[in-house]
């Protein structure tokens, strides 16, 4: 049965606002509400449709009067930030993050009209260490629990999500853990990380990554919206790549810096605005990090449409390469046609002072 | 009248005679390198979910390697064919020689010598993973992190896994204690066999006790690098790098008659007496025949 009134909270962000549009789409949904604390960008509200948008900071208790005027049966939560900069400061972002949560759910918990609840989580809970196992199942946990930012705000959020499940057994609660997304489309860390033309990475680390194309991360949450998953899934590409080898695909120069240094090229580039590296993010950049995606595949019941190498190949076409593969091709072409050449004048030359001996099975037959 | 009974000149000689494929030349070995590097550069090879890079470990690491195997250790390899050619065992052996280069030459023999081509999947402790380069380069080898997790997910799949049950005990014990077997951990490799079902191989490996003979332990400095020893041999740090020099001691390793588990059932991987006695069975195994192999090397340093 199709949820009858859907609230999407964090719509002014790329996601929210695609899922938010997809959902406004279906005529099976009667309304769909969205709430973000910013107004979403007059493109994003022509998108939108029919959501009705409510400009409202889900750290405030006015989230509760919104969910039960509406009665709303289905909330996706999607007002999670993963970068300081983009709420404003870490001090900002944690309460954006944990008190809002809070205050959701208490709402939603006071709320009898509610039956289901989304999160949007990432699979930045298990950590990223050198005790990690290669490939993380649902039921694994953080080796070493992230000790701040965005992954420890998750494994905080999930926890809270996980108790109000128990004081609302009613509720289905479907827990998504998101790999890191890319795409044209999207803005996410990974893609501002790798827009840059050179990419400082960890001297002598290379972490393995698992992507998701944007398509199939509103694809996953428009699917655990309107379906009936409760429950806990990973939610990523097939196979994987290693950062070096994405920097490599895409063209980009791949600086490797003492992981000293950087931290303080990190406080940099975040001064001025272009990536932010908070330690957690550097140690995703030693040892990446890889989900089981079995659980998505048959209890969910979705098969991601791109695989990781597919959904950096579709990034790809939107960022112009710094070294171009095309380049590399035809530099190689043209060694390779003058080592032919030097090759063959080699040979000749042999040729020329080494006649090849006569095979010895004629001068037997001339002997018979 | 019968016929003649026609007596063939040479009796094995049945198949038509072939010749050697020709060496390749320098100019095709120029271009194989040509197009590697092209790959490198452009991202174009693939790594799965361990970070295994086959590319890397075909073209560069292992013929790193190879002469290592071939002209400085001799090895000899002894058993391959009790190793399966498709099908996914753990492979337990002696761990020894300061730094771990039996794990590679283990590997290289796997690969080179077996019919199969077997690639081996190294099981390494943490520490590996923690340093910079030789982590990454360990995963790229196709190593991956001791444990169950792991250990498990590889043999499902088929592969072939390496793992050193003494881990820093072995490698960092005393030359005068050589070829004397440490404890075998808590049995965790036995328990992965039994949940999979795959074979126990026992592998002894001798020789590598003698590359980097280890006559002192520096407590201190290990403890200041945070390394579980810091060796002193006869050439380090007495003669600087020089000392980094393995020393060229023959080698042999032998792969053992496999030992069963899949009779057992997964459930016994909760049993842990069973558990016990297999790692003690398989750990009398190896030292058993390290004595044997022993016997039969005719000089640390011969032929």
């Amino acid at each position: 049965m199709p949820p009858a009134v859907v609230l999407v909270t964090g719509v002014s962000r790329w996601l929210g606002g695609a899922l938010a549009a997809e959902l406004a789409a279906d005529r099976g949904i009667g309304r769909v509400i969205g709430v973000d604390t910013v107004p979403p960008s007059p493109e994003m509200l022509r998108r939108l449709g029919r959501t009705e948008f409510v400009r409202a900071d889900i750290r405030n208790p006015l989230i509760g009067k919104v969910i039960a005027a509406a009665s709303v049966d289905t909330v996706v939560h999607m007002n999670i930030s993963s970068t300081p900069a983009g709420a404003g400061g870490r001090v900002p972002m944690k309460e954006l993050n944990v008190i809002g949560t809070m205050q959701l759910l208490a709402a939603c918990q006071r709320a009898p009209s509610v039956r289901r609840f989304v999160l949007k989580s990432t699979s930045a809970v298990y950590g990223a260490s050198s005790r990690d196992p290669a490939v993380f199942t649902e039921a694994m946990q953080a080796r070493q629990v992230p000790s701040g930012g965005f992954a420890k705000d998750s494994v905080d959020i999930e926890g809270y999500v996980r108790s109000f499940g128990r004081r609302r057994p009613d509720v289905d609660v479907a827990v998504l853990r998101f790999t890191n997304f890319i795409g044209p489309r999207i803005d996410s860390l990974l893609t501002g990380f790798l827009r840059m033309p050179l990419v400082p990475t960890a001297l002598g680390y290379d972490a393995r990554v698992q992507l998701l194309h944007e398509d199939d991360a509103l694809a996953v949450l428009s699917r655990a919206t309107t379906g009936g998953f409760a429950g806990t899934v990973n939610v990523g590409g097939d196979g994987t790549l290693l950062l070096s080898q994405a920097i490599r695909r895409l063209g980009r120069v791949e600086v490797p810096l003492p992981s000293p240094t950087l931290g303080s090229v990190g406080r940099l580039s975040r001064r001025f605005g272009f990536v932010d590296y908070s330690p957690e993010q550097m140690r995703f950049l030693n040892f990446g990090r890889v989900v089981d995606t079995t659980v998505l595949r048959t209890e969910f019941g979705y098969t991601p449409r791109y695989s990781t190498e597919a959904a950096l190949a579709d990034y790809a076409r939107t960022v112009a390469p710094v070294v171009a593969p095309e380049a590399v091709h035809t530099v190689a072409g043209g060694l390779r046609s003058l080592l032919g050449r030097v090759g063959d004048t080699a040979a000749a030359v042999e040729q020329r002072f080494r006649p090849a001996p006569p095979v010895p099975g004629l001068r037997a037959v001339r002997d018979a | 009248m019968p016929e003649a009974r026609v007596i063939p000149l040479r009796p094995d000689d049945d198949e038509p005679f072939v010749s050697p494929a020709p060496a390749p030349g320098w100019e095709e070995q120029l271009a194989g390198g040509l197009e590697f590097v092209e790959r490198r550069l452009t991202g174009a090879y693939e790594t799965d979910e361990f970070g295994f890079d086959a590319d890397l470990t075909d073209h560069l690491l292992l013929p790193a390697l190879r002469p290592l195997f071939q002209k400085w250790f001799r090895v000899e390899t002894i058993g391959l064919e009790n190793v399966p050619g498709d099908s996914g065992a753990l492979v337990v052996a002696n761990h020894s020689g300061t730094v771990p280069i039996d794990a590679l030459m283990t590997t290289v023999a796997l690969h080179d010598e077996h019919p199969a081509s077997r690639r081996l999947r190294l099981l390494g402790a943490d520490l590996v993973f923690d340093l910079p380069v030789v982590g990454a380069m360990a995963r790229k080898l196709g190593a991956t992190l001791a444990c169950n997790e792991d250990a498990e997910r590889l043999l499902t799949e088929g592969e072939l896994v390496g793992v050193f049950p003494e881990g820093f005990k072995g490698i960092g014990k005393p030359f005068r204690e050589r070829y004397t077997l440490q404890r075998f951990g808590r049995g965790g490799f036995v328990s992965a066999a039994l949940r999979t079902g795959v074979p126990i191989i026992p592998c002894a490996i001798v020789g590598a006790e003698e590359i980097y003979p280890m006559i002192g332990n520096v407590r201190t400095a290990a403890r200041l690098l945070g390394l579980p020893y810091f060796p002193i041999t006869p050439t380090f740090p007495l003669l600087g790098p020089l000392g980094l020099v393995p020393l060229p001691s023959k080698w042999l390793i032998a792969f053992g008659t496999p030992i069963e588990t899949v009779s057992y059932g997964p459930a016994a991987a909760e049993d842990p007496m069973l558990v016990f006695n297999l790692t003690d069975q398989v750990r009398e195994t190896i030292q058993h025949s390290l004595y044997q192999l022993l016997l039969r090397r005719t000089g640390v340093f011969g032929r």
